[in-house]
């Protein structure tokens, strides 16, 4: 029986979610035996053409990681769907639209600008531009266009599964690709992680208040945490309530609150205004400037409770935002 | 519930969906018969158990689905048939004014009143002011956003039913080929 083929992609993305295929280890040798790789930009030298050339569906699975940005990832995106039986999103950013997503908070312009010109790093007198086409030696070489909104990959082709995590670990990573090539996948549309709440299975868990009053919020680098209480019950945000488990609590482990990157459990719409609720809500004040003054601890709301979700949350940007 | 049909035709009316908690708030409405509210046509009334049970969620999902501001009324502090709803109510509602900034909407298209069971002049009057000043922010129009939103990917969608029916993939008529339209350079 020929190997299943299998193709890894990344997009808008930063490099972290490949690390953790090759942090599979001897785990990984365990998977390229067991399956044909067709395309791995990040590590292995294939064309484009290549990919076009295989019949349809011929691929089993994509794992594509990064949002979507570009003309050129929507493209890419399109193809491998077309060519894949099983799309998955791999990682918070194709999963959620990620880190990535917080962009879109502010116009294409804006980040274009700071890239190219204002960054302290930049010397680009003439301030050039990528251009989308130029003319060159009788050729004419073409660029990917930015899109002006930063989409997560369901919002672009349709997703079969989803592996979470900014990166996800290589715990779930083996699931997932065990659970695929021994065929036990679960109902399409399925995030690949238990869907329970992260404090479940936190080590922190026996200190979580039931009845928590916050009477001030803290960042972590504005106190000394305790290495063993709830976040929570030191007043500092922590996502764990409204994020899903699966990673093994790396982070609350690790001494710092989770930030949600596993994104909401399948009960929760969206998962940042589902956090504010829960927080906000056990504000200690009762009088509207008290219960402000408490609010102030969190500066940046949107990046707090929308670190990861900003693109697939309900309203997914800035709604003032042009797109041209 | 008491609502009016919406102004189907004529000039734009902002849409308003009004939360109201069951014991207060909604009683207070229906008793002043809000289907005679100069501005009844303005507001969706949804009746819940308590201000305590609007999740944010439900305030941006009205608003994402073409709402143009959204009311939220409960019982007066203290008068809360919960106890507390009324004030998580207010203190996630202060927070949710906050983000909604962040995110380009206006925050007064959001409003929390307490309005007790024997306010029904209150209700009106609460209605007709936002309705005033929702006629002056204008259309929130979330909908026809993501819409607008979408149709930079219209042009990629194009040239590949474009190259399709070149290279015969696709006989369909509709995709015909579409010259595509470059954007302009990132400039
Ligand atoms: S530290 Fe965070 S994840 Fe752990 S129990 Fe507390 S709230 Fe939940
Ligand atoms: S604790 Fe939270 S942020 Fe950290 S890996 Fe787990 S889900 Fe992600
Ligand atoms: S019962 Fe009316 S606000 Fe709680």
């Amino acid at each position: 029986m020929p190997k299943p083929k299998v193709a890894f992609y990344w997009c808008a993305s930063c490099g972290g979610c490949e690390e953790t295929v090759v942090d599979l280890a001897e785990d990984i040798l365990g998977v390229v035996e067991k399956v044909d790789i067709v395309l791995w930009p990040v590590a292995m030298d294939f064309k484009y053409k290549d990919l076009e050339a295989m019949p349809d569906k011929s691929i089993v699975a994509t794992l594509l990681n990064g949002a979507i940005r570009s003309t050129e990832q929507e493209e890419m995106a399109h193809l491998l769907r077309r060519k894949s039986r099983y799309v998955i999103a791999y990682g918070a950013c194709a999963h959620l639209g990620g880190i990535a997503g917080l962009a879109n908070q502010f116009p294409r312009e804006q980040i274009l600008k700071f890239n190219y010109e204002d960054a302290p790093s930049v010397v680009n007198e003439q301030k050039t531009r990528p251009q989308l086409s130029f003319a060159h030696n009788g050729h004419n070489p073409t660029l990917p266009a930015l899109h002006h909104v930063v989409r997560a990959l369901d919002q672009v082709v349709d997703v079969d599964y989803y592996v979470p995590g900014c990166p996800p670990t290589p715990k779930i990573t083996s699931a997932a690709v065990t659970a695929l090539l021994e065929n036990r996948l679960p109902p399409k549309g399925s995030v690949i992680a238990p869907d329970i709440a992260l404090c479940d299975e936190c080590p922190r868990k026996a200190s979580k208040p039931t009845n928590v009053s916050f009477t001030h919020f803290k960042r972590p680098h504005q106190m000394l945490m305790d290495p063993e209480k709830c976040f929570l019950a030191q007043g500092v945000v922590c996502m764990g309530p409204s994020t899903r488990s699966g990673c093994e609590a790396a982070c609350t482990c690790g001494g710092m609150p989770c930030t949600g990157c596993f994104g909401p459990t399948s009960r929760v719409r969206d998962q940042g205004l589902k956090i504010m609720s829960s927080l906000c809500a056990n504000v200690a004040p009762k009088e509207e400037a008290d219960i402000n003054k408490v609010l102030e601890g969190i500066p940046d709301p949107v990046g707090t409770f929308y670190r990861y979700g900003l693109a697939k949350s309900l309203v997914r940007r800035k709604v003032t935002l042009p797109v041209k | 519930m008491t609502r009016s049909s919406p102004a189907s035709s004529g000039p734009w009316t902002p849409r308003i969906v009004a939360f109201f908690c069951n014991w207060c708030t909604y009683t207070a409405a229906d008793l002043a018969g809000v289907s005679r509210m100069k501005h009844a046509s303005n507001a969706r009334i949804i009746r819940l158990m308590c201000s305590g049970r609007v999740d944010p969620q439900f305030v941006i999902d009205a608003l994402t689905k073409g709402a143009d501001g959204v009311l939220i009324g409960g019982c007066h502090p203290n008068d809360c048939h919960y106890a507390e709803g009324n004030y998580k109510c207010l203190r996630r509602f202060q927070m949710l004014k906050r983000m909604v900034a962040d995110l380009g909407i206006e925050p007064d298209r959001l409003r929390l009143e307490w309005i007790s069971a024997a306010e029904g002049e209150k209700v009106k009057r609460v209605v007709n002011e936002m309705t005033e000043t929702l006629t002056a922010l204008g259309p929130l129009g979330i909908p026809e956003k993501f819409h607008e939103w979408d149709r930079e990917m219209e042009h990629f969608a194009q040239r590949v039913a474009a190259q399709e029916a070149a290279s015969g993939a696709s006989g369909c008529a509709e995709h015909a080929p579409q010259p595509r339209t470059p954007e302009p350079a990132h400039a």
